[in-house]
């Protein structure tokens, strides 16, 4: 089922908010809110899937009575289910995650410290998957089945098939041990020192982007030659358009919203990816975070975490439907 | 195509039907091929690698190719080529574990959606979003967090993960299929529902989910290695590919090639199951022939 490319009368740059958009954006909102509340049920039931008594498994081997007590009422284990659920969640939608079962810092405190080193690797890969990607799918949608074509493709394979950790190891032999140009590990606040932040986070950037690239480079290709196989192109190339131009003014203004689209999925796989890309590099984000947590079995920062990344993904996700429905003239 | 074929006569046009896509699609050829392979390798693993995946040769420790250890040895001496071949055989069956998991609850939470439509596809396909905007992995950790931590449990959690992508892709399928005349006519007839979803619906409906399947075993994969890297999935000494990858991370100063072997290994299965996904997609979908 191929969408009729968008024929735009609008001069370009005019993006009208009409009154219809707006209600659009306003049911999108209404759309997100149960996606939200099934989400913090998700997160809190994640507590149901523990075996045996809660309290005892979470407060692990040799505890005291004590700490068991205490986790109990952490928790409220011992009241009914959706009392239990309640009660976090006014206190989660309060700020107040909780503590750590660990080192009893509040999980909000913990989150605030790590999620800046998360977000700072994430966006740059997403900047790389865009400015790699896009050429690449262009090169290779202007000339379809050539060598170009047959090339990118091939590495769009690979790209989506390396795993993302392995990568980073093949990176960091190869640039920081090998070479010594990048810092193989660890990272730097970006307030404190810019510079040093972005040295940090180029070699986890890269290693996460591979995906992202290949995504890109795909989809962009897919949906070119779609639109440039059309109709209405047939139609400019009879009028003697010179193709650069059908290219650049018609075919990439009439893909860009599907873009959109790849973006917010792609920001969705690389936070999941990125948890292990920062196993490899040290990084103290999100994903080391978590991953410590659930070896730990401290389950209050593994909900913390796991809930506050799918709040991203949910505002990621309704920032692109509404961009979408403001960028594109079909929705109203 | 095989409609004029007499009902003796289908297996053998199965067969024609398979050796001409063999012969015409070289890289999806290849994939099946490397991936059939893997497996007659795992199966075999017992009897052909060289050691037992656990025994430690500490002579040899961290040794590079040498023709007592073909591929090198880890940190505790272990050979390299018998742990891949092992590894294999752990990596191999945590994707098709978490895979068939994937299955089992995704398609018929899909094709119920799908079929009885309404206020219970409503609220399925809500709960589906939701699953939806949780970071794959993220969410895999956290339930192995909760199970408790071991390749079974990690397996198991993707996956959980996984169903969703299936339940919404079977759903759409089923929303097709539910209103074909074919159905319409076993509902005339007094066909129970359960048995149109399972006579009519189904079959009709799970050709896209083959394909799906296929690309979700290379993600499954990488989730298995991922998890295992963390050591989240599989405990040592067992190896899998991910958790020598992990080893190999340990001693990357000193003996960087260990990377290599359980690295390409991945990468190789996971293309291959990619490769086969897109060539099935392919030859499967007569619409997308000509590109």
């Amino acid at each position: 089922m191929s969408a009729a490319p968008v024929i735009d009368h609008r001069r370009p740059g005019s993006v009208m908010i009409t009154a219809a958009k707006l209600s659009i954006i306003g049911r999108r909102l209404l759309q997100t809110l149960p996606v939200i509340v099934l989400s913090t049920f998700i997160v809190f039931g994640l507590l149901k899937l523990v075996p045996g008594d809660v309290a005892v498994t979470l407060a692990g081997d040799n505890a005291s009575e004590q700490r068991i007590t205490e986790i109990r009422e952490i928790y409220g284990l011992d009241r009914p289910f959706f009392v239990q659920y309640g009660t976090w969640l006014w206190k989660a939608a309060h700020g107040d995650l909780s503590n750590s079962l660990v080192s009893s810092e509040a999980v909000l405190t913990s989150i605030k410290r790590c999620l800046p080193h998360t977000l700072l690797i994430v966006s740059l890969a997403l900047l790389l998957a865009l400015i790699i990607g896009i050429p690449l799918g262009i090169a290779a949608a202007s000339r379809p089945s050539s060598w170009v074509d047959s090339f990118v493709m091939a590495v769009a394979s690979l790209g989506v098939a390396v795993p993302n950790f392995w990568l980073g190891m093949l990176l960091v032999a190869f640039f920081a041990l090998e070479m010594n140009w990048l810092p193989a590990t660890g990272a730097v606040a970006f307030a404190q020192d810019p510079w040093g932040a972005l040295r940090h986070a180029l070699l986890p950037a890269v290693a996460l982007a591979s995906g992202g690239i290949a995504e890109v480079a795909r989809q962009l290709r897919s949906s070119l030659v779609e639109i440039l196989s059309s109709q209405q192109v047939r139609t400019l190339h009879a009028k003697g358009l010179p193709p650069s131009s059908i290219l650049w003014r018609h075919g990439l203004k009439n893909v860009s919203v599907n873009l959109l689209t790849v973006v917010s999925l792609l920001a969705n796989r690389m936070l999941a990816a990125t948890v292990v890309v920062e196993a490899v590099f040290a990084i103290p984000g999100m994903g080391s975070l978590i991953v410590n947590a659930a070896m730990n079995r401290d389950f209050p920062v593994v909900q913390g975490v796991v809930f506050a990344m799918v709040l991203i993904v949910v505002g990621l996700n309704l920032l692109t439907d509404i961009l979408y429905s403001v960028l594109d003239p079909r929705i109203s | 195509m095989a409609d004029t074929v007499v009902t003796s006569e289908r297996k053998p046009s199965w067969f024609a039907g398979f050796g001409r896509w063999f012969r015409s699609d070289l890289r999806g050829a290849l994939s099946l091929s490397f991936l059939v392979a893997l497996i007659v390798i795992s199966i075999l693993g017992p009897w052909i690698s060289p050691y037992p995946p656990t025994m430690q040769d500490l002579d040899a420790a961290l040794s590079p190719m040498t023709a007592k250890h073909w591929l090198g040895a880890d940190d505790l001496g272990r050979d390299t080529l018998s742990r891949l071949i092992y590894g294999g055989m752990a990596s191999l069956y945590a994707s098709f574990l978490a895979v068939a998991i994937a299955v089992a609850i995704g398609v018929p939470v899909g094709v119920l959606a799908g079929y009885l439509g309404g206020w219970v596809d409503e609220a399925i396909s809500r709960v589906v979003d939701s699953f939806l905007s949780f970071p794959a992995i993220v969410l895999a950790i956290a339930v192995t967090g909760a199970l408790g931590i071991g390749l079974t449990n990690g397996m198991i959690s993707v996956g959980i993960v996984f169903a969703p992508q299936l339940a919404r892709l079977v759903r759409a399928r089923t929303l097709v299929v539910r209103n074909e005349l074919y159905v319409d006519a076993a509902r005339c007839f007094g066909v129970s529902t359960g048995r149109i979803l399972w006579r009519h619906v189904l079959p009709n409906a799970i050709q896209p989910v083959i394909v799906q399947v296929t690309l979700l075993l290379a993600a499954a994969l990488l989730a298995e290695a991922s998890l295992s890297f963390l050591g989240l999935g599989i405990q040592p000494p067992d190896p899998s590919w991910g958790a020598m990858l992990a080893r190999a991370y340990q001693n990357m100063e000193i003996a960087p090639e260990q990377m290599y072997p359980p690295g390409l290994a991945i990468l190789f299965t996971a293309l291959a199951f990619n490769t086969l996904g897109e060539s099935m997609r392919v030859a499967l979908d007569p619409t997308m022939k000509r590109r």
